[in-house]
């Protein structure tokens, strides 16, 4: 079937902010859905409110509305931009009860555009489970004996019917939000409580357990004339009752016949018919009974997911671009599969003829209606950042818990996994062999106990406890892992154990050919046969490569090798023959960020995609290197090639070697992909590859504190008054020469792992004590904290003569909230002219005292009119991608093109950098830019159920964030405030309690709030402050206060539960919050409601209620606001004077 | 248990001198036959209990094999039919909860030599490059012999063009598979076994067929002494030029204007029956994800495919109209979406239709089963007019 004409514009909803269980994977499609929308001829009305993300990027769509997320706004831009068609099925859960609600409002009736891709009804039926468990009876399959609950009493008068342990399931949440097991009635108590405050349905559903069941996923792909292929499959290694998102996977599955494997596909295609997803992907999860072969539907997705995303990267099959294809009203047969067709158009299909060669280079086009063949094994591990939250409970459960993830490919289980849990990054990640001896007995059945709980690095518990001599069957028997895969596990063991054995033997370390051989067949790294042989990870791999012991590269092809592959995406491994075609042009190696993480997330996957893009336009051929598979750097169009393997020194080497094979080779790029490839810069250096734009002499100097006091002396700027210490007893010396308080922190981290303000001695001491922490190559920072200072950021480029601002942010809060969790706001908002050049003079020196080719991102703390360089890094910063579209100028492009040499002034004429002006001086009208993070307490519990604090500091801990666009500041700050459930009030009643030394600043602002409506409750303390400045405030017992004493009724706690209370204003004094501050932070941030902790929010979220009170947000496309910024002085004379 | 030790040796030696070496899997000794590459990645026992690969070494593309062992019901013959197996990764142990032996114990048993550790998809990628050809598997002290006379062994084995297998793997004597408990029996069908998977007479009993499976060198009179409603011809091995009985059968089958379905070998010797050529592909179909267009419907089947030869529609012949034969004008039904290979056909007067992919599936989606009610279908039309 042809496209369907009726659809010349189509609206998209992105998936906003990365939030757990919603990540850049909805990047990644939606970016694919786009461009093949585009490709069409179709006007693409993107709406997403992520800055960070490729598809936000102006060229992707034709109007692109960075704008909150909810109906309201959506609306909005339905009626100013018309479209005919609305895309929902690509932006996750937030796009998709988006588009329920504009449907239940009417809205899409009323403007005449329809959801494509899938219907109303299909959406409700998918995740409506009391509608999908009709449907999946009707297709004859089973599920899970369960029963819909409203009330509480209704869920444990069925959880007495279905015999604990129970599942628990909220209506309509995303990742799992809210879901649990529950094995008594205290335990249904609290998570279906939370259940049934997080349904928007408030409704639950109770199911029976099927955990220790095995797992498995479909992804399916349907078009509008009813072809259906399914695309991967996939098996998780964790049992039922791990979170899918947060199980290690493997695809295809591994343990099923082709009966078993064709049942489930039976029922997955008679699924999607029933439930009527008219066209695109879904994805369908079944648990297995392994005793007997019982299978049930778990569960559908009527859009794509991370699985889909995963899926894609998996088979070489764009899910996504299909997807969007096919909403548009194509059929699989009528789209090509990219990887091995040629191009041209469908062939007209004629019989063969006896003589009729079977096609080759001729007239290559291959379908996409077919389902992949793989002939590799594909592993996926979760990155989880329990060490941001230590007081929340690491088991994993069936609410996602993991902010990331790796993929690793290999020719086998064994291969795949370890490349993949090296990929992952984490310290203790990767199986090890550390101690001599294997752990005893005791130990290993101690080992297998702490294996029975399912935890982030869970698998490597379970090689321990093998290794230890716990057999395949007891491990089972503790964990429900299928035996297949734990035997993998145990001839990893076996095969370390041969290592060990042999180099003892020869006394010296050394292996035979064919042991190392068959170690790096079973994906060992060289650091782990080092740590086996007793040698250096350097002279294991000298060795290696003296025996000529390399990997070969392969390619993903979707049909194992049945058709010439046309897409170089590559994957390692120790096999006989290396596809790698040689190449003319120079290459340039571009290293990705890995896995997401709180800290390095998709801002850096931004900057590599676009580094690529515009080195490709500029007579290079890039290769990326990179293994996380939500990202837009790991698509295999992004690139001109992709290797998809670890960011290890040993990996990356490897592909360095494979390309200079292949061609010239231009150089490496590690300053765009954050921390990872950075910290590979000096080694790959010293191993003689060529480290294209800032050397790693200059990033060492940025990094190295006593280096960069040298700087700062040179350069004659001002830094917090700081030290480094070794000891405890160093750090405790440092603080009482620079005085309390102050800032600590490990040295080269990223998003302030580990930072703490320290008021007094015994938190300092303590801190150092913590035994990791210090050590002689692990200094602890000991900086003065400017209590009182503005924060601000700038992102810069500089190419040796020349500095180009790309913008000037100013943190909402003040000093001491780590930058990735603040709200910064561009142009700043309160800084003079005489500060700004004082910012950009600074910044030119850094960069050329350090010797930046590329980008800087500097941090300064203005403090009583003093300007102080907090910190400077010679890298892409998290900022990038918000500069960029707060100033419609593309600043990693110009990064990229400088690190190749080309000059700023260069840039500027060709029209790539604003002729004059620059983001550090924006014009008096220009629009207001604000960032705001976006945290992901909600996710979390303690150990007893309660809600995790919700402090900001130092700590990085935001998973993500938007960006609020308008003319107006307070509008900007509004928008940014604003997402689906919850935004600043425009009424009601505001709780305020704050520490002494914020009393005065609240006043004002409370003031303000009392004047526009709303009423006030306060505890005793403030709210005699309160009332002594003309405020009426009722006073609300604190909940530490016993009921009776002072006042009466129920406590602020209760009040903030009982949904009384519409916005919270609440600043803790020092870091050790007082019980009563975190009861009220954590009974707010289980209800969703903004809760103001610094003074600063205070006030700019007064301007954000005044400006939401002045009339519905208007809405505007980063284009319209680039038009009328103009910075590249295209409609009207030369814009204001800047250097570069 | 040593991952490192337990194999001897084993070298897989091609027709055109290239050599893989890897570890001896299944039995030790030398096989020769065509090397042939299967893309499934479920399946494998069903695979290797396929007559159809008689006389074929085959090479799994999917890396790890082995991994749910073996079990009774997913046998589609009596015995493992390949001549050879070549695998990455075999399976350390089963993990199944169907399974009841282990894969190589199995192949140990049946006497298969294989061999383990091979670079499978640089092998594969050179048969799609090169076609389908001879080559020899050679393990333990095999291995060791010189490579010269390694290679003489090869090129002494016989060629798939022109091989007459379907007698070598056709069932001693007739059986019948009758419908299942609560299946009325409605129909007989005379199910010549050139090669039958058995899902097949399975798939036909649960639709109220009475199946006599008769041996392939059965005659006319046998054929009509079961009072057949239908006739079906199975799968199977070899060039179907050489099948001169089974297409005179055929025809007679068709003379008498009995219902006929076919499949895989039962589609080429409809061509052959009709007149079309058939000609051998240069490696093949073999995988359960082949796209198949249903011209009909314009719908596209996910399909089970096991073959290397295939019918050529007739040069200079319209694409989309049909061609005259002696039995009235031929339509092509089906055409691979891949390579458009003739995939199935069906005749305008006679009662006759036939598929080159299996419908059967096992290993494979069940995306085209209701081929098989399509032959009801047709029974009853013919019946009715009766």
């Amino acid at each position: 079937m042809p496209r369907r004409e009726d659809i010349r514009s189509v609206l998209v909803i992105g998936s906003g902010p990365i939030v757990i269980g919603q990540a850049a994977e909805f990047d990644y499609s939606g970016t694919q859905a786009c461009r093949v929308l585009r490709e069409e001829g179709v006007r693409v009305v993107l709406v997403n409110s992520n800055p960070a993300t490729i598809m936000t990027d102006p060229g992707v769509a034709d109007a692109t509305y960075v704008e909150p997320i909810t109906p309201e706004i959506v609306e909005a831009i339905i009626a100013k931009e018309r479209p005919d068609a609305v895309l929902a099925t690509l932006g996750g859960q937030t796009a998709l009860n988006t588009a329920i609600a504009l449907h239940e409002a009417g809205v899409l009736e009323r403007y005449g555009c329809p959801l494509i891709g899938a219907n109303v009804e299909a959406i409700q039926l998918g995740e409506d489970r009391q509608a999908f468990k009709g449907v999946v009876e009707r297709c004859g399959a089973d599920v899970a004996r369960s029963a819909i609950c409203h009330t509480m009493e209704e869920a444990i008068a069925a959880a007495e019917e279905l015999g604990y342990p129970v599942v628990v399931r909220p209506s309509f949440t995303m990742g799992g939000l809210g879901s649990g097991f529950a094995h008594d009635e205290d335990e249904l108590r609290m998570i279906a409580g939370a259940g049934l405050q997080d349904s928007p349905t408030t409704e639950v559903l109770l199911e029976e357990s099927i955990m220790g069941w095995k797992e498995y996923e479909l992804e399916v792909m349907r078009d509008r004339a009813d072809n259906v292929v399914v695309v991967c499959s996939i098996e998780n290694l964790d049992p039922m009752g791990v979170h899918t998102g947060d199980s290690i996977t493997v695809a295809p599955a591994m343990t099923l016949t082709d009966r078993e494997y064709q049942q489930l596909r039976d029922i997955g295609i008679a699924v999607i018919r029933e439930v009527g997803v008219d066209t695109g992907g879904c994805n369908i999860q079944f648990a297995v009974d392994p005793d007997d072969g019982r299978v049930i539907v778990i569960e559908m997705n009527p859009r794509v997911s991370r699985s889909s995303a995963l899926a894609s990267k998996a088979t070489g099959y764009p899910i996504a671009k299909i997807a969007a294809k096919m909403a548009l009203g194509y059929t699989l047969d009528e789209v090509p599969n990219d990887i091995t067709t040629s191009g041209g158009l469908r062939p007209p299909e004629a019989p063969r003829t006896a003589s009729g060669e079977q096609r080759h280079d001729a007239d290559r086009w291959y379908s996409a209606a077919f389902e992949p063949t793989l002939d590799y094994v594909v592993v996926k591990v979760p990155r989880f950042a329990f060490e941001k939250f230590p007081a929340a409970d690491p088991t994993l459960t069936t609410t996602m818990k993991s902010v990331g993830e790796a993929m690793a490919l290999g020719r086998s289980f064994t291969e795949a996994l370890q490349k993949a849990l090296r990929s992952v990054e984490r310290a203790g990640s990767s199986f090890h062999w550390r101690e001599d001896e294997s752990p005893s007995p005791e130990m290993a059945r101690a080992l297998l106990d702490q294996a029975r709980t399912p935890t982030d690095g869970r698998i490597v518990l379970v090689q321990q406890a093998l290794r230890g001599g716990c057999s395949v069957e007891e491990v089972h028997d503790a964990t429900g892992i299928d035996p297949w895969f734990l035997d993998q596990i145990q001839l990893i063991n076996e095969l370390a154990a041969q290592v060990h054995d042999e180099a003892r033997l020869t006394g010296d370390g050394r292996l035979s050919p064919e042991l190392l051989r068959l170690t790096k067949r079973h994906g060992f790294s060289d650091a782990q046969l080092a740590e086996l042989t007793g040698m250096t990870e350097d002279v294991v791999r000298g060795v290696r490569h003296a025996l000529g012991v390399r990997p070969v590269y392969k390619t993903v092809d979707t049909c194992a090798g049945e058709f010439e592959a046309l897409t170089p995406y590559h994957y390692s491994s120790y096999d006989e023959e290396t596809e790698v075609a040689p190449r003319e042009r120079p290459a340039v190696i571009i290293l990705g960020s890995g896995p997401n993480r709180i800290g390095q997330g998709i801002e850096f996957d931004y900057s590599c995609v676009h580094a690529s893009i515009t080195l490709r336009e500029h007579g290079f051929d890039t290769v990326m290197v990179n293994c996380n598979p939500e990202t837009v750097s790991t698509d295999y169009d992004t690139s001109s090639r992709l290797y998809f393997e670890p960011l290890t020194l040993e990996d990356v080497l490897e592909v360095v070697h494979a390309e200079r094979q292949a061609g010239p080779l231009a150089g490496v790029v590690v300053q765009l992909g954050g921390q990872t490839p950075l910290g590979l810069a000096a080694a790959l250096k010293a191993e003689g590859v060529p480290v294209v734009g800032t050397s790693p002499e200059a990033i060492h100097l940025a990094e190295d504190r006593a280096a960069f006091g040298r700087i700062l002396a040179e350069t004659g700027l001002a830094a917090p008054r700081h030290g480094t210490a070794y000891s405890a007893q160093e750090a405790l010396a440092v603080a009482h020469e620079i005085g309390y308080p102050v800032l600590v922190r490990p040295s080269y981290v990223l998003g302030g792992r580990g930072m703490e303000i320290v008021y007094d001695d015994e938190t300092l001491a303590g801190y150092v004590d913590r035994a990791t922490l210090a050590g002689p190559d692990h200094p602890v920072l000991v900086d003065r904290f400017l209590d009182t200072a503005v924060e601000i950021d700038v992102d810069a480029l500089y190419d040796g003569h020349g500095l180009y601002v790309g913008g000037i942010m100013e943190h909402i809060e003040e000093a001491g909230i780590h930058s990735g969790d603040s709200a910064c706001v561009l142009p700043p908002f309160t800084l003079g002219r005489t500060e700004l050049e004082q910012v950009r003079e600074a910044t030119r020196l850094l960069a050329e005292a350090i010797g930046v080719r590329g980008l800087i991102n500097v941090q300064f703390a203005l403090a009583q009119d003093v300007l102080y360089v907090l910190e400077a890094n010679p890298r892409a910063s998290r900022t990038v991608p918000f500069v960029a579209k707060a100033t419609g100028v593309a600043l990693a492009q110009a990064a990229a093109r400088v690190m190749m040499g080309t000059t700023i002034a260069e840039l500027r004429r060709e029209g790539a950098l604003p002729a004059h002006a620059d983001g550090g001086v924006m014009p008096a009208d220009a629009p207001f830019s604000v960032k705001e993070a976006i945290l992901p307490f909600r996710r979390f519990r303690t150990q007893t159920g309660q809600a995790v604090d919700s402090i900001l500091g130092p700590e990085m801990r935001s998973t993500g964030e938007v960006m609020g666009i308008d003319a107006s500041f307070g509008a900007a700050f509004a928008k940014s405030q604003l997402r689906a459930g919850t935004s600043l009030p425009t009424g009601g009643t505001v709780f305020v309690s704050v520490a002494n030394r914020d009393k005065r600043s609240m006043i004002f602002p409370v003031k303000r709030l009392v004047d526009l409506g709303f009423s006030v409750m306060a505890t005793e303390g403030t709210a005699d402050v309160l009332r002594r400045n003309g405020i009426e405030a009722q006073v609300v017992r604190k909940h530490s206060q016993p009921e009776g004493s002072s006042s009466s009724g129920p406590s602020v706690v209760e009040r903030i539960t009982a949904g009384e209370v519409d916005m919270v204003i609440n600043t803790p004094s020092g870091r050790d919050a007082r019980a009563d501050g975190y009861a009220i932070r954590a009974a707010t941030t289980s209800l969703d409601r903004p809760i103001i902790t610094t003074v600063q929010q205070l006030a700019v979220a007064v301007l954000g209620i005044e400006a939401m009170r002045g009339g519905p947000l208007q809405v505007a496309s980063l284009q319209e606001h680039a038009a009328s910024l103009d910075l590249f002085g295209r409609a009207a004379a030369p814009a204001v004077d800047a250097r570069g | 248990m040593s991952t490192t030790t337990r194999h001897e040796p084993a070298v897989l030696v091609l027709e055109d001198g290239r050599t893989f070496s890897g570890q001896a899997y299944g039995a030790v000794g030398t096989t020769v036959g065509e090397a042939v590459f299967s893309t499934g990645m479920t399946g494998y026992q069903e695979t290797l209990t396929d007559p159809s690969y008689h006389r074929q070494v085959v090479v799994m593309t999917a890396p790890h094999i082995g991994n749910t062992g073996v079990n009774p019901h997913d046998m589609e013959s009596r015995r493992i039919w390949v001549a050879g197996f070549v695998v990455r990764d075999p399976a350390l142990r089963p993990s199944n909860w169907r399974s009841q032996g282990d894969l190589e114990d199995a192949l140990r048993e049946a006497g298969v030599v294989g061999i383990s550790g091979v670079d499978t998809r640089a092998l594969t990628r050179h048969l799609r490059d090169r076609g389908a050809m001879r080559v020899g598997v050679f393990s333990g002290p095999d291995a060791g012999r010189p490579a010269e006379e390694l290679r003489r062994t090869v090129e002494e084995a016989p060629p798939m063009v022109g091989a007459a297998l379907a007698e070598e793997v056709s069932t001693p004597n007739a059986y019948v598979v009758s419908p299942p408990e609560g299946v009325t029996p409605r129909w007989t069908v005379a199910a010549l076994d050139l090669g039958i998977k058995g899902t097949t007479p399975t798939l036909m009993a649960a639709r109220g067929i009475r199946v006599h499976v008769l041996p392939a060198t059965s005659t006319w009179e046998e054929v009509l002494a079961v009072e057949p409603d239908g006739v079906f011809f199975s799968n199977g091995p070899g060039d179907p030029a050489t099948a001169e009985h089974e297409i005179e059968l055929l025809r007679r089958a068709l003379d008498a204007g009995l219902p006929y379905f076919g499949i895989c070998f039962g589609n080429q010797l409809l061509g052959r029956a009709l007149g079309l050529p058939t000609y051998k592909l240069a490696f093949g179909h073999r995988g359960i994800n082949q796209p198949v267009l249903d011209r009909s419907t314009g719908r596209v089947e996910v399909t089970a495919h096991n073959h290397g030869f295939a019918v050529g529609w007739p040069e200079g012949a319209a694409t989309d109209e049909p061609v005259p034969t002696p039995y009235g004008p031929v339509r092509c039904s089906h055409v691979a979406l891949n390579d458009d290979v003739v995939e199935g056909l069906v005749c305008e007067q006679v009662p006759a239709f036939s598929v080159q992919y299996h419908p059967e599936a096992a290993a494979g989606p069940h995306d085209a089963e209701h081929l098989f009610d399509r032959f009801v279908t047709m029974m009853e039309e013919h019946r009715a007019q009766a």
